[in-house]
């Protein structure tokens, strides 16, 4: 056991530890089984999956499992995410209804949902029962889950960047970890996440009880609660979000703030401590592109006359920004339809992210602060070459290695981030596929970051059905290959990884 | 009494040398050449060997012995040699140390180690550095009763307002007392009609307040200073730099060594820690040393320290506070330009020597090279100034004392003449040497 293990990567304990995530799928899906049952719907698109998933599961975690080192763990992380997905795909084609009966929409849309990106590739949504529209909740809400429990319990101890920066940001809070072990941690945060999750469905539902939104129902309610927490944003309504009272959409947007705001700080608030997070450096970052993004936003609004009030302008523009810059996706209005400055700040927001260790997606505040941080000092280093002046987060000193990490997945994501733009523009044009620029950039962001919506054909309120398939494989890869931070895959494309 | 110190660097053999004329000193040092050396310049009992080794201990009768001070170079050594002693003797234990952080457990419980008494030299200096630091014309700074009491010595400049006044008409702070003058090295116990002059070294005791507002008095133009720049990041530079940052300060310091310019950055956060040599012209210009309010040599070598000051004295640097490790130098450099002269081993020194006296001291400061002395002393029954009026007690305590203050539990007393002294209080007085003994058994 342990000399094969030092040729090559176990592998076997990496798929045998997937047989056990399969296994636990089996859950979901009766759940949803049985929510089909009580809307008299179809049974068989999950029953079905559920006996394979559970038959799959068993069967890989046969095989014989040995300790998980540093390979087995990035190998475990990269197929996980792979393994849900096509998992996930499963009811969508049993179900065969409308565009998702499509193997390769399948697989785009179940990839979108446990990646919490939010791309949808549904076109008409009376198609589909409630179930399965439920099921494109739940996909996202273990999503979020699942990235919270690998950032904490495997990404920490692979010390992936972002991870490793969460490890910072919280040994500055004066906790490494809230519990002696990470599966106690993992469990506490999970604890964190549902309750959020209950939270928001009650206060939905309080609202609906007050008469201030009488279109919320238990379903609905539970089916956003799902995608808002995970800041993935799949809605059952064709209109998202705009399918609700304003009421509901003022309630909505602190969901998805706290859903990308540091977990491990959101803890200490439960526990009475908000002191960790108003002096977390990241956090007040993190506010301040928020407010600076959604003042520009509405400014560039009232400039253009778009809506009435201001009260419309404030919201909307508040709702939009906190929306995108999470990667939730959600849409209140049809923002493709804004002024090119309102789109553009939309665009900007895409790219910032919310707070390490949450469920966010995108390049992180953590790193962008990281890199305003260093480069302060470089510019301070001009002036007084000799100075050594280490770059701190919430006054706890930054390794410098960490330092050019940051710097290079930045660069690394607006290199990846480049190439699919021109990858979407030049297969679009094989297939005469007619897309702008603009578009292209959009959806190349919105799917690699994990956002979901963009601009154009794939804009809040259309789809990307009609990308051509190869594009679409494209998504799916990049979508994966985005959520899990890119280096646990690139890692498994070195030679080095595969060898002793 | 016996006394044992171990180790004769420049602190033990400065302690021993004092000591040795009226206490029965025994010195053990592992390096055979200073032992031999020791033998010949002083009246004391030499051993070669290992003071943390209990064999070599009870050679030196440490187990007879009233004191042990522990005085190597070596922090661990020091406490361990005290541990070490207290198995086999109830000496009083002396250890100095070098690193704050043994000091920090060691206040917590204050027998800890088997040591009874810690001085942390580094510590200490810095302390001193950053009181002067605040006070543009001060020379020396010691504090008493627990930061109640201030004695400062300051130097008059001539072109002063206070030049040229009598102490009756300078004296316009209700809790400062004149202690004394010290004019051409000679102490001189002033009056009411004495006039100051300049050139003068006023020793001024009192509350921090009254001696800051004399201090503004003295140079009313000399605002404090903003910009400090420290040389040298060693602990006295470490430790410098960090009580300037409680104080508000962001100071810059120089430091040469790479490794240990990165971990000062990382513990100093609002200094800006620039890693290059302090004696290099380019970076003094560069960084605009010139422009500094007061530059802090804290280097660990002597030469160095008084290069790096005197360059940055000619680049325009308003004030220099420069620590002097061979205490010999300290009148040489503040004769070439050195503003303030700060040395560790003084510091170490007054810590030591109030142990060594008949009667303890709380705290001792010593005035230009031993000519005086300012101690605190607990007043007890047998003393002449218990339940009596300083008017009355006066007649019985000898010429070259005065008494600069008095603390009775947190409250600090300005002595008048119908100042009635109590049992339990404080009193900081002023000694010339020449009456020390008689003094101390007196009150």
């Amino acid at each position: 056991m342990s000399t094969r293990r030092r040729l090559r990567v176990d592998w076997r304990t990496s798929v045998s530890l997937i047989g056990t995530v399969l296994k636990a799928l089996t859950a979901p899906l009766v759940a949803t089984a049985l929510v089909a049952l009580a809307y008299n719907e179809p049974l068989l698109p999950f029953l079905g999956p559920a006996v394979l998933t559970l038959g799959a599961g068993v069967g890989l975690e046969r095989l014989e499992r040995g300790d998980l080192g540093l390979r087995e763990g990035y190998l475990m992380v990269a197929l996980t995410w792979l393994a849900i997905a096509v998992v996930g795909a499963l009811p969508f084609l049993v179900a065969g209804e409308g565009t998702l009966g499509a193997p390769i929409n399948a697989l785009f849309e179940s990839t979108s949902g446990v990646t919490t990106t939010g791309a949808t590739v549904v076109e008409s949504f009376d198609a589909h029962g409630r179930s399965i529209h439920l099921w494109r909740s739940t996909l996202q809400w273990m999503g979020g889950l699942g990235i919270l429990v690998i950032a904490v319990a495997v990404l920490s101890q692979l010390s992936v960047g972002g991870a490793q920066l969460m490890e910072t940001e919280s040994q500055t809070q004066d906790v490494n970890k809230l519990a002696p072990s990470i599966e106690e941690t993992a469990r506490l945060l999970g604890w964190i996440y549902a309750g959020l999750t209950g939270l928001m469905i009650l206060s939905w539902l309080g609202l609906g009880a007050v008469g201030l939104a009488p279109e919320v129902s238990l379903y609905s309610a539970v089916a956003h609660a799902f995608t808002a927490v995970s800041t993935a944003g799949f809605s059952p309504r064709p209109g998202s979000l705009g399918a609700f009272s304003p009421a509901i959409q003022w309630v909505t947007i602190p969901f998805m703030f706290f859903g990308a705001t540091n977990f491990v700080l959101l803890y200490h608030l439960t526990r009475g401590n908000p002191s960790r997070l108003k002096n977390s450096d990241e956090f007040r970052f993190y506010l301040a592109v928020v407010l600076g993004l959604t003042g520009l936003t509405a400014v560039f609004l009232v400039a253009s006359d778009e809506f009435a009030s201001a009260e419309q302008t404030v919201r909307h523009s508040l709702f939009q920004v906190v929306s995108i810059l999470t990667t939730t996706g959600y849409a209140t209005v049809d923002f493709d339809l804004w002024s090119p400055a309102a789109k553009h700040m939309l665009f900007l927001a895409m790219f910032s992210g919310g707070m390490a260790g949450s469920t966010t997606c995108s390049i992180k505040t953590l790193r962008w602060l990281v890199v305003v941080k260093s480069f302060r000092r470089d510019l301070f280093r001009e002036i007084h070459p000799h100075a050594i002046r280490p770059v701190r987060l919430s006054g706890q000193v930054v390794d410098e290695e960490v330092v050019r990490d940051v710097y290079a997945y930045v660069l690394l994501s607006v290199v990846i981030f480049v190439l699919l733009t021109v990858f979407v523009v030049t297969d679009a044009a094989r297939v005469g596929l007619e897309i702008g620029e603009f578009e292209a950039l959009g959806a190349a962001a919105a799917t690699f970051l994990n956002i979901g919506p963009a601009f154009g054909i794939a804009g809040p309120y259309g789809s990307y059905a009609d990308f051509p398939r190869t594009t679409k494989v494209a998504f799916i890869v990049m979508m994966w290959v985005g959520r899990i931070e890119i280096i646990p895959v690139l890692v498994l494309l070195t030679p080095a990884f595969w060898r002793s | 009494m016996r006394v044992v110190i171990v180790g004769a660097g420049e602190v033990g053999s400065t302690i021993a040398e004092s000591l040795a004329d009226s206490h029965d000193v025994v010195v053990i040092d592992i390096d055979a050449d200073r032992v031999e050396s020791l033998t010949y310049s002083h009246d004391v009992l030499p051993i070669e060997g290992d003071g943390s080794d209990i064999g070599v201990l009870e050679e030196a009768g440490v187990a007879e012995a009233d004191m042990l001070i522990a005085s190597t170079d070596d922090d661990e050594t020091n406490i361990v040699t005290c541990g070490a002693a207290k198995v086999v003797s109830d000496a009083f234990t002396i250890a100095r140390v070098k690193n704050p952080k043994y000091l920090t457990a060691w206040e917590r419980a204050r027998s800890a180690f088997g040591v009874d008494f810690m001085v942390c030299s580094d510590l200490l200096t810095a302390e001193a550095i950053v009181s002067l630091a605040g006070l543009p014309t001060a020379q020396d700074v010691d504090t008493f009763a627990d930061g109640l009491v201030q004695m400062t010595e300051f130097e008059i400049p001539a072109e002063s307002p206070i030049a040229n006044q009598t102490v009756a008409e300078a004296d316009r702070f209700d809790s400062l007392t004149f202690a004394a003058i010290i004019r051409d090295g000679e102490v001189v116990i002033p009056t009411g009609e004495t006039r100051i002059e300049g050139g003068d070294e006023v020793i001024a005791i009192g509350s921090p307040d009254s001696i800051r507002a004399f201090g503004s008095a003295i140079a009313p133009e000399e605002k404090g200073p903003k910009d400090v720049v420290i040389v040298g990041g060693g602990e006295i530079g470490y430790q410098t730099a960090r009580l300037l940052e409680q104080s508000g300060f962001t100071p810059r310091l120089i430091e040469q060594d790479e490794d240990r310019a990165r971990w000062l950055a990382e513990n100093l956060p609002k200094t800006t820690v620039l890693n290059s040599d302090a004696t290099d012209q380019e970076l003094l210009d560069q960084e605009n040393v010139g422009m500094a309010d007061l530059l802090v040599a804290a280097l660990e070598n002597d030469q160095q320290n008084l290069l790096a000051t005197l360059l940055a004295k000619r680049k325009g640097t308003d004030r220099a506070i420069t620590v002097v490790n061979t205490g010999d130098f300290a009148e040489l450099f503040e004769a070439v330009g050195v503003d303030v002269a700060v040395s560790p081993r003084k510091a170490t020194a007054e810590e030591i020597t109030r142990f060594t006296r008949a009667r303890r001291a709380e705290n001792v400061a010593i005035i230009e090279g031993d000519k005086a002395e300012v101690l605190e002393l607990e007043v007890d029954a047998e003393s002449v100034l218990a339940g009596r009026s300083i008017r009355e007690a006066t007649s019985d305590i000898p010429e070259g004392v005065v008494i600069g203050a008095i603390t009775r539990g947190d409250e600090h007393i300005t002595p008048r003449g119908d100042t009635v002294v109590r049992e339990g209080d404080h009193v900081v007085v002023f000694v010339d040497t020449a009456v020390l003994d008689e003094v101390t058994d007196l009150l």
